[in-house]
Formats: structure tokens, C-alpha cells, sequence
């Protein structure tokens, strides 16, 4: 009887432990998956008129280069307003926030803001500033990536700040330093690495980001630099152009998804790398 | 902190410049004896200490009021539905932008059945994960298969649209479905959720690519706070003689209850508000249907399809105000998703 119990409690654990194998198995299955039918599609369609052509017409030939500037422009705005924001409020939440409602009520909220639905942040991004100024626009994206930039900035700041020790505050201000110095020469320093992974990160978030841009940038079929305009940008093209019934479109959505995924997962890694050599 | 002049309370002799000499410093000397401000030097920095924390803390309350104001936003965007069509639009089945009738059950039936399923795959593959990652998985594995996990989530939700529109759509349809109709399709009461033609795209489609979606973020949870469990703890119980598994269940799990929920609801969160890979697959049709085959439609999708076409006033309105509904629940879920790992925090270091 004993010995039926035992083997029972063995078998039960030699199953348990080999479907927890499964489920590890099954998750790196899709990921496997994905990325060759990218490679598989995406690599017919990669050839050099992808970076020198613009989106095309349906049945003719072209590229992406519009799309690809755009889409860098808007991250690149996306970035440079998130990032100073992000940092300066993620600041305050680790330096001078430790007494006071601010600081937690706004690290919850920012935790909420975090996984917010995409959709709907380009929908406030429409209603408060698309419908105001009355036309789609480059800025438009661009506020719209800067407010998923922030809440990754804010919250990675706040952490890696979290992370330099008070002994490092204490010598500061025994040396006289004042609190604005403290910061930004004694922990901003000691945070560096942190800080850069969290803006990666965010850049790596929005390069791939395609519902905040359907209701503010749109799209533009044409070459267009100027950010008072409807943008042309990847996430967007590949969308219209993988929904479309065109052979030629599709391909060329094959083409930007393999970009965007593989600049997305090399970002990720990259940031990684910094993170563990300065860490 | 010390008055500028205290060099001078101290009985110090100062240099016109404000610095001592010929002095003999011991232990009761004063910090500001030795290292002397210029009382105007004092001042900026005091001032500039003012400036950079109220400038964070403006910052952070920028932050703060943008959850309120994407609510205000929204409410007042869809003004003219809220007051159209009251409280019936939650339990309206009508779409018809021509008659300028619109309700929200069927998105918002779509986006809970696509959830759904998403958590019922997403759950146990999660927790398989994560108990394969803390507790068996040697150490030098860890590393590798942790961040392939982690990229599932850095893959733009387009990316999964599409591969879900041209490749695994397709499979199901030719593969996966018939069987689950010729089989499930026979069971009593469940068996009405596998009826109908096998198209590919519908909500089961959706669903799963959901799950898949959502399997990193709650892993990552899970991860984090089993790793939480005091190693003495589980040591004791590997001492009584437990096998690994009863370890899990009957110490690491209930340790950890309120922090596996609380990853579970940022999963969910997650899965509500998932737009583009939805969009490519669930087949954007505002029909109400038992069966997990049919197309259909969520909040998100069809804000995706439809805002931008949508004319006139009340119709743009109307979708505003889906955005509201989507919104309001997601940031619910979220919100008991974070007040419960609070509490697993605040428990930790309590309990043993």
C-alpha cells in the first residue's frame, strides 16, 4: 500500500514535470513558427528597391522608402518627447517622491498606462488633437508613440533609480551637494545603463506599434517629410497592404514585416546586451 | 540644513571672500567652516533645487492625470451616443451605420469570447512555463529560454495578424477544424461551439492567437513571484520528502496565489485590448453567433476598420464610445492586477 502511494506521487510528479516541458516547448513552437514563415516570405520579397522605391500602386512594382522614413521620423519624435518626460517623472517618483500620494498613486496609474490598449491611445490622440487641428498628421503619430514611450521610460527610470544605493545620496550630501546635483551627476550616472534599456526598449515598443497610428498619421502614398502631414509609415502600409487582394502588395508587406520584426528583436537584444555588460 | 553665515556664528574668522584661514579645525567644527559657501552660491542652488524637484514632480503629475484625461477625452467624444442611445447601447445587437443604429454587444461579446479563450490556453501554458523555468530548468538553460519567451512579446502585434491571416488561419480551417466539428461538434451542450463551416477565420482563430500573445506577460509574472518563495520554505518541504511537483503545488503556488491571479488579470488586460492581431483574423462581422468558428468582431478591431470610414456624426461617436467601454475594463482589470500583487508584496516577509 505504502509503496502503491509513493509510485502514485512519483508518477503524478514525472507527469507534471514533463507537461510543464510541453508547455515550454509549445510557447518556443509559435515563436519558431513565426519567425521561418517571415523568413520564408519575407525573404523573396527583401531586394534592394525596397529602400529606394515608394509604396506603388497596385500591379506595379516599388518599395517602402517612404514608409521607412516615416516610420523612423515618427519614432524618433515619439522618443524625443516621451524620453524627457518619462525621465523627469520617473525621477520624482524614485528621488523625491518617497513621502506623499504622488508618487504611488502615480506608479499605479503608470503600471495601468503600460498595457493600455494601443487602440485607444490613438483614439485620444484623434480626439484631442487630429479633430482639433482638423487633419492627420506626422505630430499627430508622433504624440501618439511619445505616449506609450513614457510609461516604459517612467517605469524603468523609477526601478533603476530604485536600484543606486542611498549610501552613494548619503556621500553627496555630505559633501555639500545640492539635490539637483545629487541626481543628475551621483545617480543618473549610476543608473545610465538602466535608463538607455528602458528608452530602447520603448523605441523597440513603438517601432512595431500599429493602432495608435491609424487615426494620426494615417498613411501617404507619396514621399513626405513634413510632420504636419498624413505620414507614411511601415506598421500601416504592411496592414493595408497585407488586407489587400494584390499579389505585388503582399509581398511587399512580407518585405516590411520582415524589417520591422527583425529591427524590433534586434533592438530587444541589443538592449539586453547593454544592460548586462553595464550591470 | 545651515545658515550661510554660520562660519561667522562659529566665532570663525573669515577672509572677505567668505573663506577662514589660520584656523585649527577639530571635532566640533562646523561642516560649513570647512567647506564655506558664498551666501549668493547658497541661494542658487537652493533655488535650483526647487526648480529640478518641482520640475520632476510636474512631470509626474503629468503622468498622473493622463489615465483622466483619456477619459475625459473619450466621454466627451462620444457625447452625442451617450445621450442617443443611453444605457441600450451596452445590450443592443445593432450595427447599421445607414439607419445610424448602433450597439455594443456584439463587440463587446467578441472581445470577451476571444479573452476567453485566450486565458484558458494562456493560463496553464503560462504556468508550464514558469514552473518549467523557475524549478527545473538548469541554471545555465535559464537565461536562453527565458528571452525566447520574452521575444514572443516583442513581436509586433501585426506581424502575429498577418502570419495569423495567411498562415495558420488556413491550417485550421483545413486541418484542425473539421476534426474538432466531426468530434467536440458531437458533445452535448459544448458541442454548439464547434458548429458551422470551417472558414479559418472567426473568434477561436483569434483566441488562440491571443493566447499566444499573452503567454509572456503572464509567464513573466509568474516567473517573478515564484522566484519570491523563501528558499528555506520549499528546502523544509524537499526535507519532508515531497516530490518537486507537490512542492509547486502545495508551497510555491499557494505562497504565491494572489500574485499568479494578479498575472493572470494583466494577461487578460492584455488580451482585451489587443488590436491588430485580432483585426487580421477574427473576420470583422457584426453578427452574434454560438459557435467559436463563425466571424465576428471585437471592440478593438473594430475601431481599427471602421473609425476611419466612419461618416456623419453619431457613427464616429458611437465607436468613441466602444473606445470608452474598451478602456474602462481594461484599466478595471489592470487596476485588480496591480492591487494584487501589491498585496503579495506587502505579504512578503510577513507570512513566515
Amino acid at each position: 500500500m505504502r509503496l502503491t502511494l509513493y509510485q502514485r506521487r512519483r508518477i503524478v510528479n514525472v507527469v507534471m514535470l514533463g507537461v510543464s516541458g510541453i508547455a515550454l516547448v509549445f510557447g518556443l513552437f509559435w515563436l519558431g513558427w513565426i519567425l521561418t514563415t517571415l523568413l520564408q516570405q519575407g525573404f523573396n520579397a527583401l531586394r534592394p528597391s525596397l529602400l529606394t522605391q515608394m509604396t506603388p500602386p497596385p500591379g506595379s512594382d516599388g518599395g517602402l522608402w517612404n514608409a521607412i522614413v516615416g516610420s523612423l521620423l515618427m519614432a524618433a519624435a515619439g522618443t524625443a518627447i516621451g524620453t524627457p518626460i518619462g525621465i523627469l517623472a520617473g525621477t520624482y517618483l524614485a528621488e523625491f517622491g518617497r513621502r506623499g500620494w504622488l508618487a504611488p498613486a502615480t506608479r499605479f496609474i503608470n503600471d495601468i498606462l503600460l498595457s493600455a490598449p494601443s487602440i485607444v491611445i490613438g483614439l485620444f490622440i484623434y480626439t484631442v488633437y487630429v479633430a482639433q487641428v482638423g487633419h492627420f498628421s506626422g505630430w499627430a503619430g508622433a504624440f501618439a508613440l511619445s505616449l506609450i514611450v513614457i510609461p516604459v521610460v517612467v517605469r524603468t527610470t523609477d526601478d533603476m533609480l530604485k536600484l543606486v544605493p542611498d549610501s552613494l545620496r548619503e556621500a553627496a550630501a555630505a559633501l555639500g551637494t545640492p539635490n539637483w546635483k545629487m541626481v543628475t551627476f551621483v545617480c543618473y550616472r549610476a543608473a545610465r545603463a538602466g535608463i538607455i534599456t528602458g528608452v530602447l526598449l520603448a523605441v523597440a515598443r513603438i517601432s512595431g506599434e500599429t493602432a495608435p497610428l491609424l487615426f494620426t498619421a494615417l498613411n501617404n502614398q507619396f514621399m513626405s517629410t513634413n510632420m504636419n502631414a498624413p505620414m507614411a509609415n511601415l506598421p500601416v502600409v504592411i496592414f493595408q497592404f497585407a488586407m489587400s487582394p494584390y499579389d505585388d502588395w503582399q509581398r511587399l508587406a512580407w518585405g516590411g514585416a520582415i524589417l520591422i520584426t527583425f529591427g524590433v528583436l534586434g533592438l530587444n537584444i541589443l538592449a539586453r546586451i547593454l544592460f548586462r555588460k553595464n550591470a | 540644513m545651515m545658515a550661510p553665515h554660520d562660519s561667522a556664528a562659529a566665532g570663525i574668522p573669515e577672509t572677505p571672500d567668505g573663506y577662514n584661514t589660520n584656523y585649527v579645525l577639530n571635532s566640533r567644527t562646523p561642516i560649513v567652516a570647512i567647506f564655506p559657501r558664498k551666501p549668493q552660491q547658497h541661494r542658487r542652488q537652493h533655488l535650483l533645487d526647487l526648480l529640478f524637484k518641482n520640475t520632476t514632480r510636474f512631470f509626474a503629475f503629468l503622468v498622473f492625470s493622463i489615465l483622466v484625461a483619456i477619459l475625459i477625452s473619450l466621454a466627451y467624444g462620444s457625447t452625442l451616443s451617450l445621450q442617443k442611445f443611453g444605457l441600450d447601447f451596452l445590450f443592443s445587437d445593432k450595427w447599421d451605420p445607414v439607419t445610424e443604429q448602433f450597439g455594443a454587444l456584439v463587440p463587446i461579446y467578441g472581445t470577451l469570447v476571444t479573452a476567453a479563450i485566450a486565458m484558458l490556453i494562456g493560463i496553464p501554458v503560462s504556468f508550464g512555463i514558469a514552473l518549467f523555468l523557475t524549478e527545473l530548468a538548469p541554471n545555465w538553460l535559464r537565461r536562453p529560454l527565458g528571452i525566447a519567451i520574452e521575444m514572443l512579446a516583442a513581436i509586433p502585434s501585426i506581424i502575429y495578424g498577418m502570419w495569423g491571416l495567411f498562415v495558420f488561419a488556413p491550417l485550421l480551417a483545413d486541418y484542425v477544424q473539421p476534426w474538432m466539428i466531426k468530434t467536440l461538434g458531437k458533445w452535448p451542450l459544448i458541442g454548439v461551439l464547434f458548429k458551422g463551416p470551417p472558414m479559418g477565420i472567426g473568434m477561436l482563430t483569434a483566441g488562440i492567437i491571443l493566447a499566444i500573445m499573452v503567454i509572456p506577460f503572464i509567464t513573466a509574472v509568474m516567473r517573478d513571484v515564484f522566484e519570491l518563495v523563501p528558499e528555506i520554505l520549499k528546502e523544509s518541504v524537499y526535507g519532508l520528502g515531497a516530490t518537486t511537483w507537490e512542492v509547486v503545488w502545495k508551497v510555491v503556488i499557494p505562497y504565491t496565489k494572489i500574485g499568479v491571479v494578479g498575472g493572470i488579470m494583466l494577461g487578460l488586460g492584455r488580451a482585451l485590448g489587443e488590436t491588430m492581431a485580432v483585426t487580421f483574423v477574427i473576420g470583422n462581422a457584426h453578427l452574434l453567433s454560438a459557435s467559436l468558428f463563425a466571424p465576428g468582431n471585437s471592440i478593438a478591431s473594430a475601431l481599427a476598420n471602421e473609425f476611419n470610414e466612419a461618416t456623419g456624426d453619431i457613427y464616429p461617436s458611437a465607436l468613441i464610445e466602444l473606445g470608452l467601454i474598451l478602456f474602462l475594463i481594461t484599466t478595471i482589470v489592470l487596476a485588480l492586477s496591480k492591487l494584487m500583487l501589491m498585496q503579495l508584496a506587502k505579504q512578503e516577509g510577513k507570512k513566515t
